[in-house]
C-alpha cells in the first residue's frame, strides 16, 4: 500500500479539467502521468518518488551517493582487515 | 532502474550483512513495521541471511490487513447498491468480509464477488481516477475507499479537496486511515512485547518526517531507524538498529534520507491537517487503538460516505475466531505458526486479510514457500 517507485520527470503541464500541476514520469522506459501538487517545485530531469499517482518526494542525489559510498566502503574496510564476506 | 538497481547489489548487501555479524553479540528482536518491508525481507531471504541472534518480527503496517471487518462490510454494501460506482485500490478487492449479497442470496464476501454479481466496482490507481469517474458519471454516486497509512492520506485528502473545489457532490469517501506512531505505542505497551528496536516505515516518514518518533524512542528506550525497501536499505537499517542496541543507545536515525527528509513533506502534511483529524480506530485483529486513525474534518463531512449513507454508517460485524492474524500483526505469532496457515487458510480461501494483501505477512510466507511440513 505504501509502495513508492522512483522515476524521472520528462515533462510538466497543468491539467485542463482539474487545474492541477501534472508531470510525465519515466520509470525505466514506462511513462505515467503523475500529479505534482505535493511536490510543486519539482523540475524536468528530477527524480521523484511516486505513490498512487502523486509525486511525494524529490530524491536527494547527494544523500543517495553518500549512503552508497559509505556502504561500499564498509566492504573495502573488511577486506583491509583480511576478512572474507 | 536508477535508485533501485544499486540498492539490490548483492556484494554490497553481503558487506553490510558481514558488518551486522561483526557487530552483534547478543540476541535482539527487531520489528519492521511496514508490510512492504516484510515482503522484501521474505522475498530476498534477508531474515535467513542474518546472524541467528537477530530475529525479525513483522508489524501491523499493512493498511489492507488492519482495515476493520466492519469497514470491509460497509464497502461491500455500498458496492452492491445500483446507484453507486465503488472505486478502490486493487489490493482491497479480495479482502474477506461477511456480507451476503441480497440480490441473489449467494455469498459475496469480497469486492470481487460483488463485482462479479453486477456491482459496479472499479479498480483505480490513483484517487484522481475516482474523481474523473465522478465527473463522467454525474447521475451516480462515486464512493472511493480511502484506505492507507500517512503515505496515502495526502493523495486521498487531495482528492477530497479537489472534489470540494470542483463542486463534485456525487463524490464521497469511505475513510479507513490509520497512523503508525500509535501502533508502535500499542505494541510497546503490550505486556508480552519482545521488540527491542524498530525499522520505521520509509514512505510514511517521507510524508511525516521523523519528529513524532523521538518521544517514542525516548519513552520506551528503543532505537527507531527510518528504513527503505530494497535489500541494501533493509540491511543498512538493521545494522543501524543493532549498532544502537549493542551500544545501549535509543535514538531516531534516518537510513533512508535520500527519499525521506527529516522534516517530511510539508505540503503533504498541510493537506492531511486540513482534511483529516485524529480519531480512535479499530485495527482488524488487534482492536481499538486510541487516536490511531484519521477521519474527515467537519468542513469536509459532506464527502463522508458513512454520513451520506446512514444505514451503512450504523453497521457492525463479528470477526471469525479461527483467524489469528491479530497476533501475526502484533509480531506475537509468525504466519507459519498459525494452525490454519496453508490448510484452511490459503490465498484462494483466505480467512483473514493478511493472507490476501500484497503486503500481508501470511501472504508473503505462503508466496515464498515458508510452509512448515
Amino acid at each position: 500500500m505504501c509502495l513508492g517507485i522512483p522515476g524521472q520527470i520528462t515533462k510538466i503541464w497543468t491539467d485542463a479539467a482539474s487545474d492541477l500541476p501534472m508531470a510525465r514520469v519515466d520509470f525505466g522506459g514506462v511513462g505515467k502521468e503523475v500529479c505534482l501538487s505535493l511536490e510543486p517545485d519539482a523540475q524536468v530531469g528530477d527524480y521523484v518518488l511516486v505513490h498512487v499517482g502523486f509525486a511525494i518526494s524529490r530524491i536527494d542525489e547527494e544523500e543517495a551517493q553518500q549512503t552508497l559510498a559509505l556502504l561500499a566502503q564498509m566492504g573495502e574496510l573488511a577486506e583491509e582487515l583480511g576478512e572474507t564476506t | 532502474m536508477k535508485y533501485l538497481d544499486e540498492y539490490r547489489d548483492a556484494p554490497v548487501v553481503r558487506n553490510v550483512l558481514a558488518e551486522i555479524k561483526r557487530t552483534v553479540t547478543r540476541p535482539w528482536t527487531l520489528m519492521e513495521v511496514c508490510g512492504g518491508q516484510t515482503h522484501s525481507i521474505i522475498r530476498h531471504g534477508l531474515d535467513q541471511l542474518l546472524p541467528e541472534q537477530i530475529e525479525l518480527v513483522h508489524g501491523p503496517g499493512c493498511p489492507v490487513c488492519v482495515t476493520p471487518l466492519e469497514l470491509i462490510d460497509k464497502a461491500l454494501v455500498l458496492a452492491a447498491r445500483p446507484d453507486v460506482i465503488f472505486t478502490s485500490y486493487g489490493d482491497m478487492l479480495r479482502v474477506p468480509g461477511t456480507f451476503v449479497y441480497a440480490k441473489t442470496g449467494t455469498q459475496a464476501n469480497d469486492l470481487f464477488s460483488v463485482k462479479s454479481q453486477g456491482g459496479d466496482v472499479r479498480i483505480v490507481y490513483s484517487p484522481l481516477d475516482a474523481l474523473k469517474i465522478a465527473r463522467e458519471n454525474p447521475y451516480k454516486t462515486v464512493v472511493f475507499f480511502a484506505v492507507g497509512f500517512e503515505t496515502t492520506a495526502p493523495a486521498n485528502g487531495m482528492a477530497v479537496q479537489q472534489a470540494a473545489r470542483e463542486g463534485l457532490d456525487n463524490f464521497c469517501v469511505l475513510v479507513s486511515h490509520v497512523t503508525v506512531p500509535p501502533a508502535i505505542t500499542a505494541i510497546m505497551e503490550a505486556p508480552e512485547t519482545r521488540v527491542n528496536g524498530f525499522l520505521a516505515a520509509g514512505h510514511v516518514c517521507t510524508i511525516m518526517g521523523v519528529g513524532e518518533y523521538r518521544p517514542l524512542a525516548e519513552k520506551y528506550r528503543i532505537p527507531i531507524v527510518v528504513t527503505g525497501f530494497e535489500p541494501l536499505d533493509l540491511a543498512y537499517g538493521i545494522l543501524n538498529v543493532v549498532k544502537q542496541l549493542e551500544a545501549g543507545a535509543y535514538e531516531v536515525e534516518n537510513a533512508y534520507a535520500r527519499t525521506a527528509p527529516n522534516q517530511g513533506n510539508l505540503a503533504a502534511q498541510k493537506v492531511i491537517n486540513e482534511v483529516f483529524e485524529a480519531c480512535d480506530r479499530a485495527w482488524r485483529g488487534i482492536g481499538v487503538i486510541p487516536q490511531s486513525g484519521y477521519r474527515l474534518r467537519e468542513k469536509y463531512v459532506k464527502f463522508d460516505a458513512e454520513r451520506r449513507f446512514p444505514d451503512v454508517g450504523a453497521m457492525q460485524s463479528i470477526e471469525s475466531d479461527i483467524c489469528r492474524s491479530g497476533e501475526v500483526l502484533q509480531g506475537l505469532l509468525k504466519p507459519d505458526q498459525c494452525p490454519a496457515f496453508g490448510k484452511q487458510c490459503t490465498p484462494l480461501t483466505p480467512l483473514g486479510a493478511t493472507m490476501v494483501s500484497s503486503e500481508g505477512a501470511c501472504a508473503a510466507y505462503y508466496k515464498y514457500g515458508r510452509i512448515q511440513d
